[in-house]
């Protein structure tokens, strides 16, 4: 897109509601979908970008995999893990996934709840962020369950309420609801429908807190499920009391740098979808997030070595086990502090987003290392997935980016959507132009 | 400032939204004292009986109608390894070499806890501990979670994991359908040449097991395990040696898993109730005195 762009510099990718000439003519559905190109365009410039062709081999390769699993059974994908019941699909997939989608409802009640309205150019990447984050996680687990068209027992046909993955369940469900409420402003400004944004901001604070309660209890939930397993996780990731809180804990800082990180790559790959009110307040607001991400990773760190103290683990810490630990502990925690710090002090975006990627990894290591890699480990090995289960992994975690990308692509995320033709002679609308615009179109 | 019109509706979508999550706790803050049911039976295995001929695997594979194994069960070559329950064996007797000539055979099956934790960790309440004892589950309801496999403290149940379109969770349940609810042992207990194991209420049993001890100290460890074991469990056991030693784990809990998770539960209700005041009411300090707060509600970008 940006060679196409740079080799098209007159072309008008579509960033509003009509188009410039031809009397202000609202675009259709089809011209959206293709950016204002022609469809030989779209797919010309598709077909010159090489992350594309990276995605066909993935799925040349992983779609087969994928649709055999479901012919040949879960265990011609995963073997027969009867020890290690849950793999890379939730490990990666849904433990994984979840914390890194808690941008969501932070970046929600940040602008809504706390009235920090500087953070608006983000907001949205950060619920968007946050839906796609549970929707996959929820396609991961369709992956997973044993029999996936049951998925919806747990809410209608079976009550199990007792137990802590029912919650996870009910929540989960309900918070896509919220998300999608929060999203579909977006989706309400691009297909042309004012009338269902002006419903749905007027729920905005409620969505807000709702998804305050939400994220807190589910984001809990997902650890507390590993006080189900006492003996089975490692001492080193498992505290009765505090199972919960590392997990809800960690997710904050790990939300933020996911925000951080996928703000960088859309500010460095599509450049041209960004308007200038994102690209300028960029950096400032990576760096605000990033103070949030270390303010949240020092707690997780207390709590974490807390834990250890609070039950005398300390003597662990010589085991290999230990030195795991305490890899996952400096890479994760103590090294995303201290390039996030560093950064935050030097105002450099660099260190950031250095950060921000270190903070990200540490958080899904964490995952990995409590349901996978240390899981059962007094059984003395540890359980490393199989070949078809990987694929279908990245399979499932690339279907995930393309649909992430197609949605930056087209609706108003990281750009404003232009809702008036006179709108287009200025360049940088003041909020007074447009309050008299809209008052003159409401006439 | 906020509407109040607009305040209001914010309060009643947290509120829609507590009630729907709220019934997650109910059931929980209940659950944890329960002691079992009064007749409800069990099965004390003595371990200084067994010698390891494997009638009990072969019996429960007819009785279950199980598929044929890939060895015999007159095949002494599968003591080499240390085996599990699987979807094709729901009981598999392994041998310890626990001293120089002595050797302990153990037989392994779901133990039907009191509180079982395959059952609490259930979401769709597939489980069910019934008053005679058994833990059996519901293969209709069943969505495949595995979250019972992660639960269970002695690594139970198994999964039919190669079938495509009905996969389930295959363990043990105490011959509930064709024995136990007419009041006969399982087909193990009834087939085991050297009396190994006991059939009777859970209750007598544990008397039984004190008075094996009491009678010949010298034979066995002051011990009956699944008395306490994560709240009690229908299936004890007796044994010369310590019970680490023959692949039980010696430190588990006796709580039962549930009360590991109180933890979590009891926060619940505290989040759901306490939150929305909180943050509604911190979000009209945090605006006050704000201009233009609600601006951005007429159509620009946020």
């Amino acid at each position: 897109m940006k060679q196409f762009l740079s080799r098209n510099p007159s072309t008008q990718i579509i960033d509003s509601l009509r188009k410039d000439n031809d009397k202000g003519r609202p675009w259709t559905l089809m011209e959206k979908i293709f950016l204002g190109l022609t469809p030989q365009q779209y797919l010309s410039q598709a077909m010159s970008n090489p992350l594309n062709w990276i995605f066909a081999v993935i799925f040349l390769i992983g779609f087969p995999v994928l649709i055999g699993r479901y012919i040949f059974g879960l265990s011609w994908a995963v073997g027969d893990p009867y020890d290690n019941a849950w793999g890379l699909f939730l490990a990666f997939g849904l433990f994984g996934m979840v914390p890194l989608s808690s941008s969501g409802f932070q970046l929600g009640s940040a602008v809504e709840v706390f009235g920090r309205h500087d953070f608006e150019p983000i907001e949205r990447l950060g619920i968007l962020n946050g839906i796609l984050g549970y929707f996959f996680a929820v396609m991961f687990l369709m992956v997973d369950l044993g029999q996936p068209w049951r998925l919806p027992y747990p809410m209608v046909v079976s009550w199990g309420p007792e137990a802590v993955l029912f919650l996870v369940a009910w929540h989960v469900a309900t918070y896509l609801s919220v998300q999608a409420a929060e999203t579909s402003t977006a989706f309400f400004e691009w297909m042309g429908w004012p009338a269902g944004k002006t419903f749905v901001k007027k729920m905005a604070l409620g969505l807000a807190v709702a998804g305050i309660i939400l994220s807190t209890l589910h984001q809990g939930a997902l650890g507390a499920l590993s006080t189900y397993a006492p003996g089975k996780v490692h001492p080193l990731w498992y505290s009765a009391s505090f199972q919960w809180l590392y997990f809800f804990v960690s997710s904050l800082p790990g939300g933020l740098c996911m925000v951080i990180v996928v703000s960088t790559i859309a500010v460095k790959t599509m450049g041209w979808r960004c308007d200038g009110t994102f690209k300028n307040s960029l950096s400032k607001l990576q760096i605000a997030l990033a103070k949030g991400a270390s303010m949240g990773l020092i707690t997780y760190l207390t709590i974490r070595l807390i834990g250890i103290a609070h039950d005398n683990k300390w003597a662990y810490l010589g085991t290999g086990w230990g030195a795991w630990w305490m890899f996952e502990i400096g890479f994760g925690v103590v090294l995303s502090m201290i390039l996030l710090t560093a950064g935050i002090r030097n105002n450099s975006v660099t260190l950031v987003r250095m950060g921000a990627w270190t903070t990200i990894i540490g958080v899904v290591l964490n995952r990995l290392n409590v349901y996978m890699f240390t899981f059962n480990w007094q059984q003395g090995h540890v359980h490393i997935p199989p070949i078809r289960e990987i694929i279908i992994t990245v399979t499932v975690y690339s279907v995930y980016i393309v649909t992430y990308r197609a949605i930056l692509y087209r609706w108003p995320i990281l750009f404003k959507w232009k809702t008036r033709y006179s709108e287009y002679a200025v360049l940088e609308p003041t909020p007074a132009a447009i309050a008299e615009a809209e008052a003159a179109s409401s006439k | 400032m906020i509407e109040r019109r607009d305040f209001l509706k914010g309060c009643l979508a947290c509120g829609v939204t507590a009630a729907t999550v709220s019934v997650a706790s109910g059931k929980a803050m209940a659950a944890g004292s329960f002691e079992g049911y009064p007749d409800a039976m069990g099965v004390l295995v003595d371990l200084t009986r067994c010698v390891g001929c494997r009638s009990c695997e072969a019996a429960c594979n007819a009785e279950q109608k199980l598929p044929e194994p890939d060895l015999a069960f007159d095949d002494t070559s599968v003591f080499s390894d240390k085996r599990r329950t699987t979807e094709k064996a729901y009981t598999v007797v392994n041998k310890y070499q626990v001293a120089d000539k002595e050797t302990l055979f153990r037989k392994i099956q779901c133990n039907h806890c009191t509180e079982p934790a395959c059952l609490s960790s259930c979401f769709v309440n597939a489980y069910t501990k019934t008053k005679e004892g058994a833990v059996i589950y519901n293969a209709k309801v069943c969505v495949g979670c595995r979250n019972c496999m992660i639960a269970c403290p002695f690594n139970i149940p198994a999964y039919s994991y190669s079938s495509p379109l009905n996969p389930l969770v295959k363990k043990c349940i105490f011959c509930y359908d064709t024995r136990l609810k007419d009041g006969k042992p399982p087909a193990c207990v009834d087939i085991c040449p050297q009396q190994v194991m006991t059939f009777g209420r859970r209750a007598d049993l544990i008397k039984l097991g004190h008075d094996r001890i009491q009678a010949n100290p010298a034979k066995y460890v002051d011990k009956l395990y699944g008395e306490k074991a994560v709240g009690g469990t229908s299936w004890m056991y007796l044994s010369s040696v310590d019970f680490d030693k023959v692949g039980f784990d010696g430190h588990i809990q006796n709580e039962p898993i549930i009360s590991n998770v109180k933890d979590f539960l009891g926060f619940v209700p505290m989040v759901l109730s306490i939150w929305p005041a909180l943050f509604t009411g911190v979000h009209l300090l945090a605006t006050k005195n704000k201009d233009g707060h609600h601006d951005h509600e007429e159509g620009d970008h946020q």
